[in-house]
């Protein structure tokens, strides 16, 4: 197998192993601050409901955690071993947020033990909440700890080559790039509010499908808030995205909106398709690109013709991003309306076809991560270290990279099917109608 | 002390703690699926599944943090073993991953099928063997450097008696250190047929770890003499980890002291572990890779060291109440509460 070969499998095993590690990792950061409120919830409200709402996701999140924890593993070797040109480089100048990462995920994995095994250990509940506290803390820290060493990879900086050697490395420096701070925010809010959407529409499904059980209609109001506000916290970050990308990689920001001339008062595209390098088919909004770009109408925003050929990003990553955009902006608005219109007692809210679109919202969430994190990583070739070092010549010089393709395949394959059958078969097998009365003996049993 | 040392010497404590708490997961799989093949299931499977469900996660840490830890402070080992061990690594990794993810899913998801108690099993002898690889290509002549890069050759390496010695040895340590913990844990949770089936098992691993322990050390003589005079140089380490080793076998022969036994078992490996890392040293892959030349900047390594200390300022704790709570709490251990989510 030539160079060229393994870096086009090095590529492909690293987008899926990426691809699928982000489903199980976005839940696994957002789902424990939901099983925090709801648990908090329930406990000021003295509302059984809310703790077996936390409770019973607490299950579920057991079973994404352990995926996510083993794909985890798999991307954290992967790295060395199909980069180790790239994790040279990137060991001495960005190897203390990784490692500071292994530290939040060994406090999370500590802590998430002892509060699965200590459900009704304690008098007081609001104990059994502080031991949430770590894991969602944890996980929260862990995504911010690796989004760093991703910020890195767009924008470095904290060190400098002289004759090919690195010097005056600063870690700290590193850490903070330009790109981090709205990388790591845009990253956060997307898990909570990714999160939230997928319960919201495993409650819209059990109310569809003949529960019509109250304790369901109190996730999904619960759900859809949370939702609300992190799909609100999530444009708004959009927005300085927009202006970092403007500033830093504006070949990012340029190939994903298709803007070619520099120019003053750009227009931002919408949609389209590419045909010979003309835009078709595209909602053009006129000054909104300079808008994005610098809050100012007339702003001048650099374009594809300030790059060399061989610098710039494959102009499909539009499609991604439009993709990304398009579902934020809709699961925005159907949050909002849903919430709007329980509040005003409307009566649609609780039709059928108004939660399929919740229910469909949970896949939809899955699919602008994934779209996010596509556009993110091929929005920056041909680089790996934007500007330091391509892509090309980071991968390994191993001809055994198809093979370990088709390994690391069959093994995701086996872990989606494995995950999926465990967690319909437990909440199938022990609906919340039964639990509630299982519940209630139980109390009475006590009692007698 | 340079940094270099005190860097590698972190790691390698890290790798023994993987090496001790990985050892307790993987054999106590095996038994696990041994009784079942047996038919003597029920006397193990209730204390093995309480030791390991709220622990399980953890083990696999240990093993993300040295890894992620020695690119950290020796990035020049992303290069070499990165390079190397893609096929090696890849295949261990798929195996924790099967191991770990059916193990949430039996426990947690109720899916209980004697397949997946034999696959589990069967798989912590794998992965130890998997692992265990590392160590052998780590003594050299099984790499060359050629101009398209490095290459493994996985004939010399597999037929090599080196290999299969250390794969012998990482299976059989893995039983014994398993069931040495287990027979105290069994013995802690006042289950006299536990105890009395683990205490056999302990004793019966005992001679086999001890006699491929110390058969690598006789073939590393013809692989590489230089890591062999090296090692002779610490005979008297060793020596410390036998008499411990035998103050092991002799309580759990004698029915006594069981906890004092495990902790003594701990230092033997202790011991012994770091003797042989000493006596690697300074080589990280012989003889390409030492600790100086692999070694992260200054900024870096300062920066991680400091990392480290406040990380384990925050794991220590957190690790105490994890066995404070379960592994020395006697009503857990006896299995009067559960109070699983």
């Amino acid at each position: 197998m030539g160079n060229e070969e393994s870096v086009f499998f090095s590529r492909v095993l690293t987008e899926l192993t990426l691809s699928f590690h982000i489903i199980y990792a976005t839940i696994g950061v957002g789902i424990p601050l939901m099983i925090m409120i709801a648990q908090w919830v329930g406990i000021k409200k003295q509302d059984e409901h809310y703790i077996l709402l936390a409770r019973r996701w607490t299950r579920g999140f057991v079973i994404t955690v352990a995926v996510g924890v083993v794909t985890g593993t798999a991307i954290g070797l992967q790295l060395s071993l199909l980069w180790p040109n790239f994790m040279e480089l990137a060991g001495n100048v960005i190897a203390l947020p990784l490692f500071m990462e292994t530290f939040a995920f060994f406090f999370e994995a500590i802590f998430l033990g002892i509060y699965l095994y200590t459900w009704d250990r304690f008098e007081n509940q609001k104990k059994h909440l502080l031991l949430l506290i770590p894991v969602a803390i944890g996980a929260s820290f862990s995504a911010i700890f690796i989004t760093m060493v991703n910020a890195f990879m767009n924008a470095p900086q904290g060190f400098d080559i002289v004759n090919g050697q690195l010097v005056n490395i600063n870690p700290v420096l590193a850490m903070f790039t330009p790109a981090m701070p709205t990388k790591v925010a845009h990253v956060l809010s997307t898990a909570y509010m990714t999160s939230a959407f997928v319960l919201a529409s495993i409650g819209a499904y059990r109310l569809l499908k003949g529960s019509n059980h109250i304790y369901h209609k109190k996730a999904l109001m619960l759900t859809m808030k949370i939702g609300l506000i992190f799909s609100i916290a999530t444009a708004v970050i959009g927005d300085f995205s927009g202006k970092y990308l403007a500033e830093y990689q504006p070949e990012k920001l340029a190939a994903a909106e298709w803007h070619f001339e520099t120019e003053e008062g750009a227009p931002l595209m919408l949609y389209g398709v590419l045909d010979d390098g003309e835009v078709k088919y595209a909602i053009k909004i006129p000054y909104a690109l300079s808008i994005l770009a610098h809050s100012n109408p007339n702003a001048e925003v650099i374009g594809l013709d300030q790059f060399p050929e061989d610098e710039i990003p494959p102009l499909y990553i539009h499609y991604l991003f439009d993709l990304m955009v398009t579902i934020g902006m809709w699961m925005t608005a159907l949050s909002l309306i849903y919430v709007l219109g329980t509040w005003f007692k409307m009566r649609f809210v609780a039709a059928k076809w108004f939660r399929w679109l919740i229910v469909l919202g949970g896949p939809l969430s899955i699919i602008a991560i994934e779209a996010g994190w596509w556009f993110a990583e091929v929005g920056r070739q041909p680089w790996i270290l934007r500007g330091i070092m391509r892509t090309e010549d980071a991968a390994t010089s191993s001809g055994q990279v198809d093979l370990m393709l088709l390994l690391f395949a069959g093994l995701y394959l086996v872990l989606a099917i494995g995950s999926i059958i465990v967690l319909t078969r437990m909440f199938r097998k022990n609906p919340v109608e039964q639990e509630l009365a299982d519940r209630e003996l139980e109390k009475e049993g006590e009692l007698r | 002390m340079t940094l270099e040392i005190l860097g590698i010497s972190v790691l390698w404590l890290f790798l023994f703690g993987y090496v001790i708490v990985a050892s307790i997961d993987f054999g106590a799989g095996f038994f696990n699926a041994y009784s079942l093949f047996r038919g003597k299931h029920h006397i193990l499977t209730r204390i093995i599944q309480r030791y390991l469900s709220p622990v399980w996660e953890v083990t696999n840490v240990f093993l993300v943090f040295f890894f992620v830890g020695i690119v950290g402070f020796f990035p020049k080992t992303a290069y070499y073993y990165g390079t190397i061990l893609l096929v090696p690594a890849s295949i261990a990794v798929v195996l924790l991953a099967i191991r770990g993810s059916y193990y949430a899913f039996t426990t947690y998801g109720g899916l209980r099928q004697k397949r997946w108690t034999y696959l589990y099993g069967l798989s912590g002898l794998f992965i130890p063997a998997s692992l265990s690889i590392v160590l052998t290509i780590s003594e050299g002549g099984f790499v060359s450097e050629r101009s398209a890069g490095l290459e493994l050759d996985y004939w010399t390496l597999f037929t090599s008696p080196l290999t299969w010695s250390i794969v012998v040895l990482s299976i059989t340590a893995v039983l014994y250190i398993s069931a040495v913990f287990l027979t105290w844990y069994a013995n802690k949770a006042n289950d006299e047929p536990a105890t009395e089936l683990l205490r056999k098992y302990a004793l019966i691993w005992a001679l086999p770890a001890i006699v491929t322990a110390t058969g690598i050390i006789v073939e590393l003589r013809d692989h590489n003499p230089e890591h062999f005079s090296r090692l002779m140089d610490l005979w008297w380490l060793f020596g410390i980890s036998f008499i411990l080793f035998a103050g092991t076998v002799y309580l759990i022969w004698k029915r006594r002291y069981y906890g004092l036994a495990f902790g003594l078992l701990t230092g033997q490996f202790f011991v012994a572990f770091f003797a042989y890392g000493i006596s690697h040293y300074p080589y990280l892959l012989y003889p390409y890779l030492t600790i100086y030349d692999g070694f992260t900047n200054e900024a870096m390594a300062i920066a991680l060291v400091i990392a480290f200390i406040a990380g384990l300022g925050l794991l220590l704790p957190s690790l105490y109440l994890l066995l404070r709570l379960f592994l020395f709490n006697k009503d857990y251990v006896q299995g009067k509460r559960d109070d699983h989510a």
